[in-house]
């Protein structure tokens, strides 16, 4: 089975939030970058089918040459080979085609993504490819088993999870669930060492055309002081929550 | 052209968000001078629509379509955008919504904006306000294609109620369900879910063990809501994952928030902001989270919230 699994490469999640040039850019100054949570799940995921199933496993990501150490530590996690599609990435369908790109030139049979990136949350990448690539879909993904070219998947939904069939070609939205967190590798030195030998081929874009375009960036307005009620007091709260923020 | 807006139901039954995306449509379509059309799925009764704006429902009713197919449903939503000539496509937030938007996008040759807060604040070019960076800031955005596609937050616009009717009309698109297929459906029925609810109970790892969820549940009950938990409490198997709330949890956009025994971490935080009203029960008044609350006690859970409860249950006593 060949396995291409989608890396986005974003702020760590206790990043401080701020822009730049008028508010239209994301300030990367002092931010670090992580493997996205979701596609790490997924990537760790693929690591078991090499394992236990035996698959070949390739990261992707799509983006400038500061992604390169992101793509790095998931070699170091075990990967076998990855891809930089050297452009920026700059809204989803745009990313979702040039990576239809890499599945249909790779041949892959499963694809996994993960249900969003944490920075830009849009959550169109995986179905997009999927549509673009003629390959099934199945997202919020927190199982995946694979039997020749028959996979079986289950997906939460709102109030619960629900379990489908279906087949190979196949694109997933992944998260937590696909693997637990305490199954998360991090990568040892003999991971690293090898990563630096693996290949990391830096693929050009087909520079496919965006159809949304960011114009600018706010940030939420200051919140209010908290108004403390003391726990002798509880009658308080319950008037507080039913007269003055009428949620009860 | 007109504006088509997907109103998801259930076993026949419009879902709140239906009117959501409704009320968002109707107000897009008075931006662009036309009107709203809706598109349903084995929906029983769509007059209820015309209360939030459309003018007019394609009702579909198939067997086929009993069970969720997200190709297929997108496919059927893409049928009814091009009878429609359709230039704006409203969708909810839902895991369904959003499981098929993006196939619908690449369908329609649509530019697609997720999580959109607010009507779009120009229309030429179409520019909407969504939310990006979990919460933590929002992006203008702009689609640059002929038809769009705009995924509407939950419970960030509101609902508008209008004095119209809707006419319906049925559509009979062609439906291909194949790809994918539910296997089983593992839900409570009587439970009210987190994506649903008005009102979310949140229990961290300051609850010390599962044992102690009995008075969150009671809580929840009383309230009507809906049960959550921080990450460690998933992690550690206290209550399923499918309660974890937060940044790689599932996002939390209801009209009040209570947490208790968390502390507020920014990834936690971050899941929850949209949440209208927060609550914060924590014996430490160092916690991040009273930064971020509107109501804070600063207490022993175990003492504040089975009073909670009984103060609650006597002010719905006395409000029934
Ligand atoms: C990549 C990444 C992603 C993450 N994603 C998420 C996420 O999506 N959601 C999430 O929740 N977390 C997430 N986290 C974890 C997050 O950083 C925090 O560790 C977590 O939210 C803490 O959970 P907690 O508040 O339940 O526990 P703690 O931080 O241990 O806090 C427990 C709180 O309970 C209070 N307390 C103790 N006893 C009592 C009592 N008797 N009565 C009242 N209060 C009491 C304490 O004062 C303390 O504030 C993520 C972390 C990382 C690194």
């Amino acid at each position: 089975m060949k396995i291409l699994v989608c890396i986005s490469h974003v702020p760590d999640t206790t990043s401080k939030i701020n822009f730049t040039e008028g508010d239209t850019k994301f300030d990367t100054n002092g931010v670090q970058f992580v493997i996205n949570p979701n596609d790490e799940f997924g990537l760790t995921r693929a690591m078991w089918f090499k394992e236990k199933q035996g698959a070949n496993v390739t990261v992707v990501n799509v983006g400038g040459p500061e992604t390169e150490p992101t793509l790095r530590k998931a070699l170091a996690i075990g990967a076998d080979a990855a891809i930089r599609v050297n452009t920026e990435a700059k809204d989803g369908v745009q990313v979702a085609k040039e990576l239809a790109n890499v599945v249909s030139q790779g041949g892959y049979d499963l694809v996994i993504a993960g249900r969003e990136s944490i920075d830009y949350n849009g959550g169109m990448v995986p179905g997009m490819l999927a549509t673009l690539a003629n390959a099934n879909f199945v997202t919020n993904c927190i199982n995946l088993e694979v039997d020749g070219t028959n996979a079986t998947a289950t997906r939460e939904i709102d109030g619960g999870k629900e379990t489908v069939s279906t087949s190979l070609p196949l694109v997933i939205g992944g998260q937590k669930g696909l693997v637990e967190e305490s199954d998360l590798r991090i990568p040892n030195m003999r991971g690293i060492m090898m990563a630096r030998k693996k290949p990391l081929t830096i693929l050009d874009p087909i520079n496919a055309s965006v159809e949304t375009s960011s114009v600018q960036f706010e940030k939420p307005a200051p919140k209010g002081a908290v108004t403390l009620v003391d726990p002798d007091n509880i009658d308080e709260l319950v008037n507080l929550l039913h007269n003055e923020a009428k949620v009860i | 052209m007109s504006v088509l807006v997907y109103t998801e139901s259930e076993q026949g039954k419009f879902k709140k968000t239906a009117f959501e995306v409704a009320s968002y449509a109707k107000a897009v379509a008075q931006q662009l001078g036309t009107n709203v059309t809706a598109i349903t799925i084995n929906a029983a009764d769509a007059s209820e629509l015309g209360n939030y704006g459309v003018d007019k429902v394609l009702q579909v009713n198939n067997a086929e379509l009993e069970k969720f197919n997200a190709n297929a449903y997108a496919s059927v939503i893409e049928q009814a955008a091009k009878h429609e000539n359709a230039t704006v496509v409203v969708v909810s937030s839902s895991a369904d919504s959003k499981y098929l938007a993006p196939m619908l996008a690449i369908k329609l040759d649509a530019g697609y904006a997720s999580n959109v807060v607010e009507a779009p604040s120009n229309t030429a070019p179409f520019t909407v306000k969504r939310t990006a960076f979990t919460n933590k800031a929002f992006n203008m955005t702009s689609i640059t294609t002929d038809v769009k596609i705009v995924g509407v937050s939950k419970n960030a616009f509101g609902l508008v109620e209008s004095s119209g009717s809707a006419s319906s009309e049925d559509f009979s698109p062609s439906v291909d369900t194949s790809g994918v297929t539910v296997q089983s459906v593992d839900k409570a029925t009587d439970k009210v879910t987190i994506a649903d609810a008005e009102i979310v109970v949140s229990g961290g790892r300051g609850l010390k063990g599962p044992e102690n969820w009995r008075m969150v549940e009671e809580l929840a009950e009383v309230l009507g809501a809906a049960t959550a938990c921080s990450k460690p409490v998933s992690d550690l198997g206290w209550r399923p994952h499918s309660e974890h709330v937060g940044q790689t949890g599932k996002p939390v956009a209801s009209n009040l928030y209570i947490a208790i025994g968390i502390s507020g971490a920014i990834q936690h935080l971050a899941g929850i902001n949209a949440s209208k009203v927060k609550v914060v029960i924590n014996t430490d008044p160092e916690a991040p989270f009273f930064k971020a609350a509107d109501y804070g006690v600063v207490g022993d859970a175990f003492e504040v919230v089975p009073t909670l409860i009984e103060k609650l249950k006597a002010f719905k006593a006395q409000n029934a």
